[in-house]
């Protein structure tokens, strides 16, 4: 076994990765939870193709970490079934990309069921999915299209930026009562290391994470873009003397409404920053919620950083179309000019 | 839970195997087989066809020679898939309609694209997906089995207008076989009767998952019954039989006779020699010496031998088609090598007309460039 999915009885930390987070508290509630079973395209004997379920076949055996036909509204429907009957599904879409023939199965039922059955029948189940671009990947390998899930109420829609939070939030999320649209960051998967504890522990699904304070002007980010938010933030401090906030929202639904608000009325000013196209994205509604609950505080225009209105282009292009850290110090000089 | 328990399981399972008598007019050495008719083409249509599987296999290999050097990204191999890749796009009329995955490079360029259109995606380049108005070939489809509605809804349009000599083909993986669309693509063929032959590649593989796991049905073929569709097992490794199956059911989906119906499922059975992309190693799933039983049965060499035998191809003619493959291969990386994409592309086509919205967000990029320069944004994801 990995140091990341050694048994963990002793407390303590191991330094991994974000996909290796993943493999860990995956491997940590099947130790825990004999209900709790992985299942999905390429996920057992090849071990998921970026390696986030590696070497689980082997240890739990091909119930519990299933190959499937190639079929994502077979494997989401099947864990619709699989949760009512008890079990604690976890399906991996191989890339976000190819979640939409799951999606009417997601937003039809999985985020219904509860609401249909009046409290009778839940899903507790999650859908795990690598996001985002920046990995040199064909076309719909590169997509951020969180808002999707986020429009779809019964669902909970979370993306961990740091190996830490992805162990922690992925075992809220197996936890949690209802559907989990579990997103991880691929670029993210192998950039940095960090000491993860060992064990269970549980990262809420609730709360907003503050990476860095300030006073002047507060960033909202979430996912990949948390890393070049944190050094344009860095930046700025050192070129201008403008001290940044920096807000991870981690669970985009629901929102971590009190973190976002108090951040805003301590500034007064706000630059939302995601990868995903800007109209109709997650930071329209972080836009509003600012508005609806601080307007009074407000001393400048909300500046969005974002992809463009237009498809994710092909790796020769997509260092353009991510937010970089230039773009987002713009965003933030801007909202500290006006 | 079944026999995969074992974590050998399918390595040594039976389904990888020629098991099923697929139709073949060669067999493995490149004899003709007794009873088996060899397809009408003339001496130069076959050598044509043994010099382009001959430039594909090349291609393969210097495809995935420039992925390991970093000069064009992940690339999906086709050695073993030639034969039938160039055999069923020589059965198509210009006229005829491709529908390629991310796996067929071969058809596509046998079909009029390219090498340069094959190449420039591969270095991230979304103008090679262009296609000539001349030429009628998709670009290729990324989600799996997504094309098998379009190309049916393709088909049928042509027939609402009364194209009665073009048909559509549409190829897919045995994995395809087990998504919604390919199901409901096929029934529509069947309900609305259309002029499409679809044609599965079973590679055997769909990246790790073997053909057994991913239908529990004795072959692909016999899924056509379901929907009132003709179904074909060919040997995917022969290209004379792939030649002849595709041209036939081309024609009946041109022209039934009697009670004939259009639309035919060939599954051509075959195997995908090496890694599912450039970013996968079958050694996780596959023992390496699987491919080895298949490599006696390889398209190349099958036609060759037969080719050599009726006196149609000598080495020194072998020898020429080498070099030439190769120079052209060399020529349409220099072309595409050369090129360079501007960031204004994001921005087009993506409306007919740009939105005023879209047109801001181009400026911002571009007033972005003009004060940072092009190295920031390299900066932060790398
Ligand atoms: C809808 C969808 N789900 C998942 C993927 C990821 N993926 C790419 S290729 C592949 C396997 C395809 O196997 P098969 O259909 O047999 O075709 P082959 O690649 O073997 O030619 C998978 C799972 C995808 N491209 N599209």
């Amino acid at each position: 076994m990995s140091s990341a999915t050694r048994a963990t009885a002793e407390s303590g930390t191991d330094s991994l990765t974000i996909v290796e987070a993943v493999r860990d508290g995956l491997y940590t509630e099947m130790s825990a939870d004999e209900s709790v079973m992985v299942l999905g395209e390429d996920v057992g004997k090849n071990g998921g193709v970026f390696r986030a379920t590696e070497a689980l076949y082997e240890e739990f055996g091909g119930d519990r970490v299933v190959d499937t036909p190639l079929a994502e509204s077979g494997i989401v429907g099947t864990a619709i079934g699989l949760a009512l009957s008890g079990m604690r599904p976890v399906a991996e879409m191989q890339f976000m990309g190819f979640s939409y023939p799951a999606f009417d199965q997601l937003v039809s039922h999985a985020a219904r069921m509860r609401s249909r059955s009046h409290g009778q029948y839940s899903v507790p189940m999650v859908v795990r999915a690598p996001y985002g671009g920046g990995i040199r990947a064909p076309e719909h390998h590169s997509e951020s299209k969180e808002a999707f899930f986020v429009h779809e109420p019964g669902l909970k829609v979370v993306s961990p930026s740091t190996p830490s939070d992805a162990k922690g939030l992925l075992i809220a999320s197996i936890r949690d009562p209802d559907p989990v649209v579990f997103l991880e960051p691929k670029l993210l998967y192998r950039a940095f290391r960090e000491d993860v504890p060992t064990g269970r522990y549980e990262v809420p699904l609730s709360d907003a994470a503050i990476r860095r304070t300030g006073t002047d002007v507060t960033v909202y980010t979430w996912g990949a873009m948390t890393r070049p938010s944190l050094i344009a933030a860095d930046n700025v401090a050192e070129e201008h003397g403008i001290d940044v906030e920096v807000v991870d929202l981690r669970t985009l639904s629901p929102l971590d409404v009190e973190t976002i608000v108090d951040s805003f009325t301590k500034t007064g000013r706000a630059a939302i920053v995601h990868e995903a196209p800007k109209t109709g994205g997650v930071g329209a509604e972080v836009a509003t919620t600012i508005q609806e609950h601080a307007l009074c505080y407000q001393e400048a225009p909300i500046e969005r950083i974002t992809g463009f209105d237009a498809p994710m282009p092909l790796h020769a292009l997509e260092d353009y179309y991510l937010p970089q850290a230039v773009h987002i110090q713009e965003g933030i000089l801007e909202a500290v000019a006006f | 839970m079944s026999a995969y328990d074992d974590a050998d399981q399918h390595v040594n399972s039976e389904p990888t195997q020629l098991d099923d008598d697929p139709i073949r007019v060669l067999d493995e050495d490149g004899n003709v087989l007794p009873n088996a008719a060899v397809p009408d083409l003339s001496d130069e249509e076959l050598l044509a066809m043994y010099e382009d599987i001959a430039l594909a296999r090349r291609f393969d290999q210097r495809a995935i020679s420039l992925q390991r050097q970093g000069r064009i990204a992940t690339y999906a191999p086709m050695t073993g898939q030639e034969g039938a890749q160039v055999a069923t796009s020589y059965a198509l009329d210009d006229q005829d309609w491709l529908f390629p995955t991310y796996r067929e490079h071969a058809a596509k360029y046998v079909h009029g694209m390219s090498l340069e259109s094959l190449l420039k995606p591969l270095r991230g380049i979304r103008e090679g997906y262009a296609i000539p108005d001349d030429v009628n070939v998709m670009p290729e489809y990324i989600p799996i089995a997504t094309q098998l509605p379009q190309a049916m809804g393709m088909a049928w349009g042509q027939q609402l207008q009364g194209q009665t000599d073009s048909a559509v083909l549409c190829h897919f993986g045995d994995g395809a076989t087990s998504e919604g669309d390919f199901h409901e693509g096929l029934n529509f063929a069947g309900v609305f009767d259309v002029p499409a032959v679809f044609v599965c590649n079973n590679n055997q593989w769909a990246i790790s998952v073997p053909r057994d796991r991913q239908t529990a049905s004795e072959t692909i073929a016999q899924k056509a019954a379901a929907y009132g569709l003709e179904g074909v097992r060919v040997d995917g490794l022969d290209p004379l039989a792939m030649y002849a199956v595709t041209r036939d059911a081309l024609a009946k989906a041109k022209n039934p006779t009697g009670d004939e119906r259009r639309p035919t499922l060939i599954e051509a059975v075959q195997y995908r020699y090496g890694a599912h992309t450039t970013a996968d190693d079958p050694s996780v799933y596959r023992e390496e010496d699987e491919a080895d039983a298949w490599r006696q049965k390889d398209p190349l060499d099958r036609l060759r031998n037969y080719l050599s035998a009726e006196g149609i191809l000598d080495e020194a003619v072998d020898a020429e088609i080498d070099d030439r493959v190769d120079a052209q291969i060399d020529d349409a990386l220099a072309t595409v090598e050369a090129v360079e994409t501007d960031p204004e592309r994001i921005f087009e086509h993506v409306y007919e007309e740009m939105p005023e919205r879209l047109r801001e967000q181009r400026d911002e990029l571009l007033a972005l460039r003009d004060k940072y320069g092009d190295d920031a944004f390299s900066e932060v994801l790398e």
